[in-house]
This record gives C-alpha cells, structure tokens and sequence, in this order.
C-alpha cells in the first residue's frame, strides 16, 4: 500500500510541476492545487498507514498498545488542508483579475515588470 | 506577574489590532491611530521582551500549558528577539509613513488590517519553536502580503503578483514536503526535539536531503541565487510604504529560518550544506548589485540590492565560524532598517517629483537638501561607508572570511560593495546632482510632508546609532551568535533538561 501511495504522489509532484510550468495562467493554479495535495498526501504516507486503528486508550491503561493510526498528522494535514484552501482561494481570484486587467492567460504575455 | 508572556505579546498585540482595526473599517482617523499607536506598543512590548531575553536567557512560552515536545512552544532567544525588534521598528515605521501615504480607497480595502496581519505573521515566525507553526506563520505572513500586494490593481501589480504568489507557494508546499518527511523520520515537530532526534537516524544521507529541501524552500522565500527571480518582478509594484516593510521584513523571514534550521537542526553534514551555502552567497551577492547597475528605476534598483544584500547574510551562516555568525546577524539588524528608510525616501522623491524614473528626475538637491542628505545616510551605509553601520557589518564578515580563508567570498565581497557604491552614487548623481531636466516637470505642490521627513530621519538616525555605538550591538550579536552555535542551550530550554 505504502509504495502504491508513493507512486501516486510522485505522480502527483510529476504532474504539479508540468502543469506549472504550462503557459496558461488556468494551468497554473491547478498545478499549485496539485502541489499542495501532493504535499498532504506526502504526510499522510510517512506518518505510517494504519487500517481501523483509532489511537484511543483503553480504559484502566496508561498507553496504547501496538500500532495505531498517529492523530498528529492528520491535524497537521487538516491545518494545511485549510491554508491551502484559502491561498487558492486568492489565486484563482488573482488569476481571473489578471486576465481582466492584462486582457490575456499567456504567461509569456506577462513580461512587463521583468 | 509572569514574565512568560512578553514571549506571546509580539503575536497577540498586532492580531488583535487587526481584528479591532477591521471592526472601524470606515472610520479612517480611528484604523490610523489603533495604527500608530498600536505598532508603538507593539515596539514596546519587542523592547522589553528583547531585555528580558538579554538578561534572563531564552525564554520559552508552553502554548496553553502543554509541555514540549508535545505542544506548541513559543521561544524567544536573541536571534529571534532581536527580529521581533527589527520588524516592529519596520512596522512602526510604515505605519507612520502610511498616515500621509496610503490613500482612502485602499484604507477601505483593508489596509491597515493587512498590515497588522502581516506584522503578526512575521513575529510568529520568528518567536515559534516549532516547525509546522513555522509553516502556518509563514502562510499567515504570505497572504496578507499577496492582498497588500495588489492593493490598488494595476496592470504590473498583477503580473507581479502572480509570480510573487507562484514561486511563494512553490516554496511553501516545499517547505511542507520537507516537514513531512521529518516528521517521518523522528515523528516529532518541535525544532528542539527535531534537533536530538536527527542525530540518532541511521539514515544520515536523508537527513541530509531534507535539509536540502529546506534549503530550497527557504532561499526561495529569501530570494537567493537562482531563485529570486520573483523579488524585481514584485517588489517595484505596490504602495510604497508596502515595499518598504516587504524590503525589510519578507526575505529576512526566510533569512531568520536559513539561520535557524542550519544551525538548530541541519549541522551533521555542513560540508555538504554550508559549502553550497556558500557558492549560493557569493552568487547572489554578485547577481543581485550585477542587476541593479543595469536598472533605470529607483525601486528596481534597490530590490536587486535587496538580493545582494541576501547573499552577505547567507555568507555569515555559510562561513558558520563564531564571527561570520556575529557578522551575518549584524549585517541584518543593519540592513532591514537601511533598507526599509531607503524606500521611504524612494517614496518621498515620488511624492515631490512624481516620478521614480532616474531620467526625469533631478536638481533635488538643490530645492531638497534635507532630503538629500536623509538619502545619503542610508546610501552610503548599505554601501559600507564608515562610520555608518554597513561599515561594521561588511567590517566583521569580511574578516570572518579572511580568517576562513574563503577568499572567493571575501573578494566577492568587496566588489559587491564598491558596486553598491557605484549604485548609490549612480542615484545620487541623477536625481539629486545633476539639474532639472528640461522641460521641467510639474511639480505637485508638495504639502505637510513633515511626518515623512521625521520616519526616515528616525531610521536614518538609527542607522548613525548602530554605526557610532556599534559595541552594544556587537556584544548582543554576539550573544545571538553564541547561542545559534551551541544549540543546547536552545535545546535545554525547550525541552526543559530532558533526556531525550
């Protein structure tokens, strides 16, 4: 499981660069949506994949026993879930002002402040 | 009372300035007084959390009382108190600025909530002791400068923006990449933790990548050679008292976490890391002032030297020898205050002149002495002229190298420096030597800039200040530096004499 999930986060990686360096503005921020996925699954992978293991303490004990799922991660993924949302969010309205004001989505286009 | 929370205050006091300034959106005097009265307190408060670290030690704050490495810490050591003072001197000082600058329209927009947002960003980055907290400040940091940015939707504001905001968020799921591969391998996020942890990890040729990771991510964020390429398409765009704080503070945010990680977490291979540290110094420093002679534009100008300044900081952390430490925390207590005065002065030449073009401009020393000689000071010390305080800074790291024997950096480094001189004098000689260019232009009349002429002579006296009492602020460089080498002290803070 753990190598299919590698897989397909380098895939994720693989295609978040392509699309970023893409000419179109649109391409753009799907491949940032695409980085910051790449990113929470990325975490979600190394913390160790536990199948119906919630981390809860049984009654009378001090510790859990053997594995289970690592709640930590999962707060840090929902975290950056979130901020990630909300920086797209600005993006995509970035991108559609841009289009507005430079009157075009070509990247190459957009060479006056260089 | 307990001392513990001067360490939250810096975050606290411009949170929840920003929230009460967002409650009074359409009352301009009142969003202007919470502004400077507010930054005043929040310099304050650095102030007195700066003595108290000098005097007592590192001081660390158990967020909500839970004990490290489990919860989140709040630290403040010198490195990260003197910051905190440096961005609130910054913050004052634009908020200042922006009473005379910032128009109504952007007022309405939210720009002093943004501000204080942005403030609160900063000083969490620099006072958190832990590194996925670290990620969320900067975030916090990166979104109010992506609004502050286009504050006003220009055409080069947005083309700007987008590569400000691309190559920021490229770096950002970096930076999270990277965390997530730590926490992988230690399971652990609070950096004192991190630091004990890496040591004993059999696989040392992956720490060492993900140092490497982070390194990327945070030279983007500090516009280092290769990676600055956004900075002079951005930072020429906005308002000017936005570029100003966004000169001092944002790239130094990246500075502060290249100084934190490689010397806290990251130090088993510095062969490998500070070499590269190196050569990536000496390349910026030499691309960033190569750039600026090529530039037209006050504003262009001093964003490319903005990267060359970049690259003296990173050389002190790359030499990572007790001087080049002292000198490179020197050389940014030094430059966020020059740097940010010299767009304030870029501003008020605009505000007399109507243009940031050296072409146009012309004969203001002539009617503007007084500016003249407010634009020299800072000038002539980003140059490294004596007595000032570039002098000292470029003084020490310079004698960091030669003593490391690093004399493609020390070389490097003295060029750099005359070029930046041939820059300033470059500026000098066109905009304020020569006469006024004919046809002359029309002149705005320029009306109750006295505030404006008081902001910059505040930093351009601080800026004296570091230069003549320049012992006082060796001793406490010196002070950041001796604690950025020996990361026990900083570990054994935080972590409370634990055995790990």
């Amino acid at each position: 499981m753990t190598t299919l999930m590698a897989i397909l986060i380098g895939t994720f990686y693989a295609a978040a660069i392509y699309m970023m360096l893409r000419r179109s503005v649109v391409k753009l921020v799907i491949g940032l949506i695409l980085l910051s996925n790449a990113a929470n699954l990325l975490i979600f992978t190394v913390a160790g994949l536990e199948r119906g293991i919630p981390p809860l303490i049984p009654k009378g004990q001090d510790v859990i026993a053997g594995a289970a799922a690592d709640p930590l991660a999962q707060a840090v993924i929902l975290t950056s879930i979130v901020i990630g949302f909300g920086v797209l969010a600005f993006a995509v309205v970035l991108i559609h002002r841009a289009c507005e004001v430079v009157q075009t989505d070509d990247m190459n286009e957009m060479k006056g402040t260089d | 009372m307990d001392l513990e929370v001067l360490v939250a205050l810096p975050i606290i006091i411009p949170l929840l300035l920003g929230a009460i300034s967002l409650t009074v959106l359409s009352n301009h005097n009142a969003q202007r007084w919470i502004g400077a009265v507010g930054t005043a307190l929040l310099l304050i408060s650095s102030i007195a959390l700066l003595f108290q670290t000098k005097d007592h030690g590192i001081q660390v704050l158990e967020v909500g009382s839970w004990p490290a490495p489990f919860g989140i810490v709040l630290v403040s050591d010198m490195l990260g108190a003197i910051m905190v003072v440096l961005a609130c001197i910054t913050g004052f000082a634009t908020a200042l600025y922006s009473l005379k600058t910032v128009r109504k329209r952007f007022e309405r927009f939210g720009y002093y909530p943004l501000l204080h947002l942005l403030l609160a960003g900063v000083n969490g980055a620099f006072l958190t002791g832990d590194i996925f907290n670290l990620y969320v400040w900067f975030e916090v940091l990166l979104v109010a400068s992506f609004a502050l940015l286009i504050l006003g939707g220009e055409r080069a504001q947005m083309e700007g923006a987008i590569k400000y905001v691309t190559l920021n968020l490229l770096s950002s799921a970096l930076f999270l990449t990277a965390i997530g591969l730590t926490y992988g391998l230690v399971g652990t996020l609070n950096m004192a933790d991190i630091a004990v942890k890496l040591g004993s990890v059999d696989d040392q040729k992956m720490v060492t990548v993900i140092g490497s990771l982070f390194l990327i991510a945070f030279a983007i964020k500090a516009a280092a050679f290769p990676l600055f390429f956004w900075l002079p398409a951005s930072y020429h765009t906005p308002q000017v008292a936005v570029s100003a704080i966004f000169a001092g503070l944002l790239t130094k945010v990246g500075v502060y976490a290249l100084y934190r990680v490689f010397t806290l977490i990251f130090t088993a291979d510095t062969g490998f890391t500070h070499e590269i540290l190196l050569w990536i110094a000496i390349l910026t420093m030499l691309t960033g002032v190569l750039g600026a002679a090529a530039q037209f534009e006050i504003r262009r100008i001093l964003s490319f030297h903005i990267i060359s300044q970049i690259g003296y900081m990173i050389l002190g952390l790359a030499l990572f020898t007790p001087l080049a430490i002292i000198g490179g925390v020197f050389y940014i207590m030094h430059h966020i205050i020059v740097k940010a005065n010299l767009f304030l002065v870029a501003g008020l030449i605009y505000r007399l002149r109507g243009s940031f073009e050296l072409k146009k401009l012309g004969g203001l020393y002539k009617d503007h002495p007084g500016l003249a000689i407010l634009f020299l000071i800072p000038a002539l010390s980003l140059a490294g002229v004596p007595p000032l305080s570039g002098f000292f800074a470029k003084f020490i790291l310079i004698k960091a190298g030669v003593e490391a024997s690093a004399w493609w950096a020390v070389g490097v480094a003295l060029l750099v420096g005359l070029l930046t001189l041939f820059s300033m004098i470059k500026i000098w000689n066109e905009a304020f030597w020569k006469g006024t260019p004919e046809p002359a232009p029309a002149i705005p009349a320029p009306t109750r800039n006295a505030l404006l002429y008081w902001t910059i002579g505040i930093l351009a006296a601080m800026t004296v200040a570091i230069g003549i009492f320049a012992q006082p602020i060796y001793v406490m460089a010196e002070m950041a530096a001796h604690q950025l080498l020996n990361p026990s002290i900083y570990i054994e803070a935080v972590l409370g004499g634990q055995t790990p």
